[in-house]
């Protein structure tokens, strides 16, 4: 009996495999030294295989020449190659990879952290670097060493403000930002089911704060429904009996609002005991929360209200934006005096627009509070797209259940 | 493959942000990530890695896939990491680039030497010698070739 990544590896926990890669995505962070890497392999001609991406989202659009030179020649790359490829403003590569592209059972390798994302929808994915890519670039396929599993048993449904992200620091809290290093997370029971794709994908996404080298969902009926609206039809995968290394059992309704502190994502604790704490700035985006859902959210808290810091909200991605535009959940975002940037990473980072200065305070629904990441001597509080509603509108941490 | 450094002493969960900051990364120039080197975390030390074997605690390397981050290290003189344990993302980037990574857990002695021998599988460190994990035979032969790119042009 196999675990999900057992089972799409075709090896048992601890070999070493060789496989073809479905799906291999860099951006224009790792994307110009994978080229470089590329180059110095001997490079030649990639294949006709389309399963190759490259997405401009981390600095997008380029902040200064230097950026811009380095991208430059990243696009040309790009397009003279059979990639596929999404300039500026299409959006992160993650969610772009999870809008109709990773399909279940597939073998998924993005070159970034977070490429456990689409591990929402059963496929084995999971991040490497930029040398590692352009070897895949060469040959097609990469080696993984198959993991063994950690099984998050999840039941229940949310109650009050309670969502997705919270769940996800949760989990985080309890292993710790090493608890399944070298291991995959598996999320299954019945909660898992009531879990919709949006929210499969938060929690998936934060699988890396816990050094897992992936986190999945098996293939559904709300799987299989999302992915039948993009023409696609595919099959549930069938949970075995298997053996994970460790496992938590988490009841969806015991879940409340919480904040990771600086500078850890498992450093967790209820919005309630952080009450009041002054923020200069608020961020909702990137490939944690930055979805319709949560822009949707996010919009009807703040609606015909005024935001009491600068608020910065970030479509995931064009598809999300143009939506968010058609049913006027933008609107009223902007209507709340918050301001919008163009779907992409945004302020995650640090690298661009809406960095923090020295001793400022961030709320983000992001999904790392790392040391100076945002800027220099600033602090980032993690948390979920409802506490960053309430927050913005009062400009301290607030719980969403008392705004 | 054997090396001996000084050692340098740093914490647990050492992430690749603290290794080399976001705002250094818009360049290809490697001489600006060896300079820049952990500044977050204490910006002396750049200037005391040369010939250094960083002695870590556990999760070294945890956070973005950047492979800046071992690059920095490497370009900064470092000889090896060691540490009870690795983010994965940086394990593969490290080999892939030919910095050498051990896993073992030993105390560390700010200064003192330490060598070790991978090939033989030990490490040693105020006088005492320890076991350490080996690396997978792929991995080995990664970085006997002296990383990725240099292992595909002799094997494609």
């Amino acid at each position: 009996m196999s675990t999900l990544s057992e089972r799409i590896l075709g090896a048992a926990a601890g070999e070493y495999v060789d496989r073809k890669v479905n799906r291999a995505y860099a951006h224009d962070g790792t994307g110009v030294l994978a080229l470089e890497a590329w180059k110095n392999m001997g490079g030649g001609r990639l294949g006709k295989d389309t399963g190759y991406y490259i997405h401009f989202d981390h600095i997008a659009p380029a902040n200064n020449s230097t950026t811009a030179t380095l991208q430059h020649e990243l696009r040309d790359f790009a397009k003279k190659s059979s990639m596929n490829f999404s300039d500026i403003g299409c959006g992160i590569c993650h969610q772009l990879m999870s809008e109709g592209v990773v399909l279940p059972g597939e073998i998924v390798v993005g070159a970034d952290s977070h490429s456990v994302t689409p591990g929402a929808f059963g496929a084995f994915a999971t991040g490497m670097g930029a040398t590692d890519m352009a070897a895949i670039w060469l040959t097609g396929e990469t080696w993984f060493r198959v993991p063994v599993s950690t099984g998050i048993h999840l039941s229940g449904r949310f109650a009050g403000f309670a969502e997705a992200k919270d769940l996800a620091l949760a989990y985080v809290g309890k292993l710790g930002m090493d608890g399944a290093t070298y291991q995959a997370i598996e999320f299954v029971g019945d909660g898992a089911h009531n879990l919709s794709i949006d929210e499969r994908l938060v929690l998936s996404n934060l699988s890396v704060e816990a050094g897992a080298k992936a986190g999945l969902f098996y293939a559904d009926d709300v799987t299989i429904r999302s992915l039948k609206e993009r023409g696609y039809d595919v099959k549930p995968q069938v949970p075995e009996s298997c053996t994970y290394i460790q496992e938590l059992d988490i009841d969806l309704e015991n879940i409340v609002p919480l904040v990771a502190v600086p500078h850890r994502v498992d450093t967790v604790k209820p919005v309630d005991a952080l009450a009041g704490i002054p923020v200069d700035q608020v961020f909702v985006g990137t490939c944690t929360n930055g979805r319709y859902s949560d822009l949707t959210r996010f919009a009807r808290m703040v609606k015909d209200k005024k935001v009491a810091v600068r608020t910065i909200v970030v479509p995931a991605s064009v598809e999300v934006f143009k939506k968010a535009i058609r049913t006027g959940v933008i609107a009223d975002i902007v209507g709340a005096g918050c301001t919008i940037g163009p779907p992409g990473c945004g302020p995650c980072l640090g690298s661009h627009m809406g960095v923090l200065g020295e001793g400022e305070v961030c709320l983000s629904t992001a999904n790392r509070n790392f040391k100076n990441r945002m800027g220099v001597g600033g602090e980032i509080y993690l948390g979920s797209v409802a506490t960053a509603a309430a927050s913005a509108l009062t400009g301290e941490i607030t719980s969403p259940e008392a705004a | 493959m054997q090396g001996r450094g000084t050692a340098v002493c740093l914490p647990a969960d050492i992430d690749t942000d603290v290794v080399i900051a976001g705002r250094y990364l818009r360049t290809k120039d490697r001489t600006v990530w060896a300079t820049h080197v952990f500044e977050d975390l204490d910006p002396t030390l750049a200037a005391r890695m040369k010939g250094s074997v960083i002695v870590a605690g556990k999760n070294f390397g945890c956070g973005s896939s950047r492979e800046q981050a071992a690059i920095a290290i490497r370009e900064a003189g470092v000889v090896a990491v060691i540490a009870p344990s690795f983010a994965r993302i940086f394990f593969r980037n490290a080999i892939n680039i030919g910095l050498p990574l051990i896993e073992a857990d030993i105390s560390c002695d700010e200064g003192s030497p330490v060598a070790f021998d991978l090939s033989r599988g030990w490490v040693e460190s105020g006088g005492k010698s320890s076991a350490i994990r080996p690396l997978s035979p792929r991995m080995q032969e990664i970085l006997k070739a002296g990383g990725l790119v240099e292992y595909w042009r002799v094997h494609r």
